[in-house]
């Protein structure tokens, strides 16, 4: 049971019977509310008949004790020695926080802040790229610090285990591109032409893009989620107390896999994507498969076929770059390496249709 | 809280441990007393630390009986740790295990609110006081990444307070801090020995803290996968049992 008086400016507090789990909220709030009325110069505690408490009956008096700020005294009237030992460590030990609280910056100077964050952050890629240029010139001349099992490692890891994602996806793709222009085709009765309209619109852009956007969720995410633990773990920091260069030992390696093997997936990601149209072709429209195979083949050019592979190969690069990026400047918790891989996935999708369009503009320029 | 009485709140009788076909420790038995501060000593790679997550019930002996609490740890359960541990376990991580993403406040509200129907107020309250004892008084709106490692372990150390626990496990709490935060650590093991009668089991090799906070202690040893000493460290080190224990306690002087 908890009781309490305010004489003359002393609070007294008789706490007997049991008293865990004290939550009775309305007590509390009153107490609170009386004891900040008076000036308080004196808190008395008699404890007599007291047989058991926890730590919210602590928190109460420690609340009423913090509430005076320290000017009351404290008479302590049969207390248990434990209940008042912990009273006054809590009081004891008190230390205040230094850090000041950042100050919210009126409207004009937020923006200028926030845009020279931007071109502060701008510059960064622009250097972390002629690092990376550095690195692969070094690579060149065969005096880059790369180990040859880390390159295997990656190379690995974005060629045939991903080849099922990518299959998956583009044949999706391919079945969906092909359903969605029958339904058009059909109002003129040229529906053979939906065997063009996927293996042109693969072959050009959508197997480059497919595989793209599924290797920057699958790839571009790992490579962020890797070096931002190593940053985490402080082994990148290792790395450069030891004078290797990070973009030698961790970004080349991944950069030059990725640019290798994004060719080829694109190629899968072509060839799945018009397999995905067949099945719509020949089980839904009715094609034989010489018939579909025959206006496939027509629709095909080298030119889009290589036009979707350079795509691949400049993809491959922006989601190597993006991943290491965001991974080795990374902060230093768990919560930034989450942060580190969304970046990265996001950038990686929004370059990678941003260098599709310039691209689109050059080739279409260059009458390709 | 204020029992006197020394009975062991912790049992573990013949407890074996391996991986595979290697075995970390072989038949090893121990009683921890209530509001004991136990010391777990050995050298590297001797399974302090396995033994610490056998007996918090993260890891599962392969053979042998805990009883924690009065309840039995049984190997299926390995990973689930009983309902009734989590009240009155709490758990001191090296690195203090806070949630980045979390202030200090959600972090330590955190198993109040998942194990207490008390009111929004009085958990606002019972945080502030866990940090006031921890030494963090208003420190409630910081994340972890704010504030410095000693004080992550303090914040930690709150945490494993929130429920009032009787036993708090610490793995090596005194790693990496500087000689003050961790005499001052020490002294907070004490106080909260003293006030809370909390039973602290603690995994460490600092022998300035094992012989300014531990009241008994068990030395395992990694080449007999046993125990080989066992008491108050100070009266080891008086009577070691094993040259290798002698060497432990005193730094490997010859």
């Amino acid at each position: 049971m908890l009781e309490y008086q305010i004489e003359k400016s002393t609070l007294t507090l008789k706490l007997s019977g049991n008293l865990k789990d004290e939550d009775n909220e309305n007590q509390r709030a009153a107490i609170y509310a009386d004891a900040q009325k008076q000036k308080l110069t004196k808190i008395c505690i008699e404890a007599e008949a007291l047989k058991t408490w926890d730590s919210t009956l602590v928190a109460l008096i420690y609340k009423l004790i913090k509430q005076t700020q320290g000017k009351t005294e404290i008479e302590y009237i049969r207390v248990p020695k434990h209940l008042a030992a912990l009273i006054n460590l809590a009081l004891s030990v008190d230390r205040k926080p230094t850090q000041e609280t950042p100050q919210k910056l009126p409207f004009i100077e937020s923006v200028g802040q926030s845009t020279y964050e931007k071109w502060q952050s701008f510059k960064k890629g622009l250097n972390f790229m002629k690092e990376n240029w550095l690195s692969f010139m070094r690579c060149i001349k065969g005096t880059a610090i790369m180990r040859k099992v880390d390159f295997l490692f990656v190379l690995e890891d974005c060629s045939y285990k991903a080849f099922g994602i990518v299959s998956l996806i583009s044949f999706m793709v391919g079945l969906i591109l092909a359903f969605v222009g029958a339904v058009q085709m059909q109002m003129f009765g040229v529906e053979i032409y939906v065997s063009s309209l996927v293996a042109i619109s693969m072959t050009r852009i959508m197997g480059a893009i497919m595989a793209g956007i599924v290797m920057s969720g699958r790839t571009g995410a790992s490579y962020a989620a890797t070096l931002g633990t190593m940053q985490v773990n402080e082994e990148i920091d290792a790395l450069k107390t030891m004078g290797v260069p990070v973009t030698d030992f961790l970004v080349l390696p991944r950069i030059i896999a990725l640019m290798m093997t994004m060719p080829l997936l694109v190629m899968l990601s072509d060839f799945m994507g018009m397999l995905g149209g067949a099945m719509v072709g020949m089980f839904v429209l009715g094609f034989s498969p010489a018939e579909y195979w025959e206006y496939t083949y027509k629709a095909l050019s080298m030119k889009n076929f290589l036009i979707g592979m350079f795509h691949g190969f400049v993809y491959g690069y922006i989601i190597a770059m993006c991943g290491c990026y965001y991974g080795i400047f990374c902060g230093r918790n768990a919560n930034s390496v989450g942060l580190a891989t969304t970046s990265a996935v996001v950038s990686s999708i929004v370059w990678m249709i941003v260098i599709t369009g310039v691209l689109t503009v050059i080739f279409v320029e260059f009458g390709l | 809280m204020t029992a006197e009485k020394k009975s062991p709140i912790i049992s573990a009788n013949n407890l074996s441990f391996g991986y595979g076909d290697f075995m970390l420790m072989k038949d090893i038995s121990f009683n921890v007393n209530e509001h004991d501060i136990f010391i777990i000593m050995g050298g590297s790679g001797c399974g302090k630390s396995t033994l610490l997550h056998i007996l918090t019930g993260l890891k599962a002996a392969a053979k042998g009986d805990i009883k924690v609490d009065g309840t039995p740890l049984k190997a299926e359960q390995a990973g689930k740790i009983p309902e009734k541990l989590m009240h009155s376990c709490g758990i001191l991580y090296q690195s203090g295990a806070l949630f980045s993403s979390m202030t200090l406040f959600e972090n330590i509200a955190m198993p109040l609110q998942q194990y207490t129907d008390y009111s929004d107020k009085l958990i606002s309250e019972l945080v502030s006081l866990k940090l006031a004892l921890v030494g963090l008084a208003g420190f409630e709106d910081f994340y972890p990444s704010e504030i410095s490692g000693g004080m992550c372990k303090r914040a930690g150390l709150a945490r494993a307070l929130a429920l009032d626990p009787k036993i708090v496990y610490c793995d090596e709490p005194s790693a990496g801090l500087d000689p003050i935060s961790s005499r001052n650590l020490d002294n907070l093991f004490l106080d909260l020995n003293e006030s809370l009668g909390t039973t602290f089991v603690i995994v460490s090799h600092e022998l300035p803290s094992i012989f300014t906070i531990g009241s008994n202690s068990i030395y395992l040893d990694g080449e007999t996968k046993n125990i080989i000493a066992q008491g108050n460290p100070k009266e080891l080190l008086k009577n070691p049992p094993s040259e290798k224990v002698r060497q432990f306690l005193t730094r490997g002087e010859k």
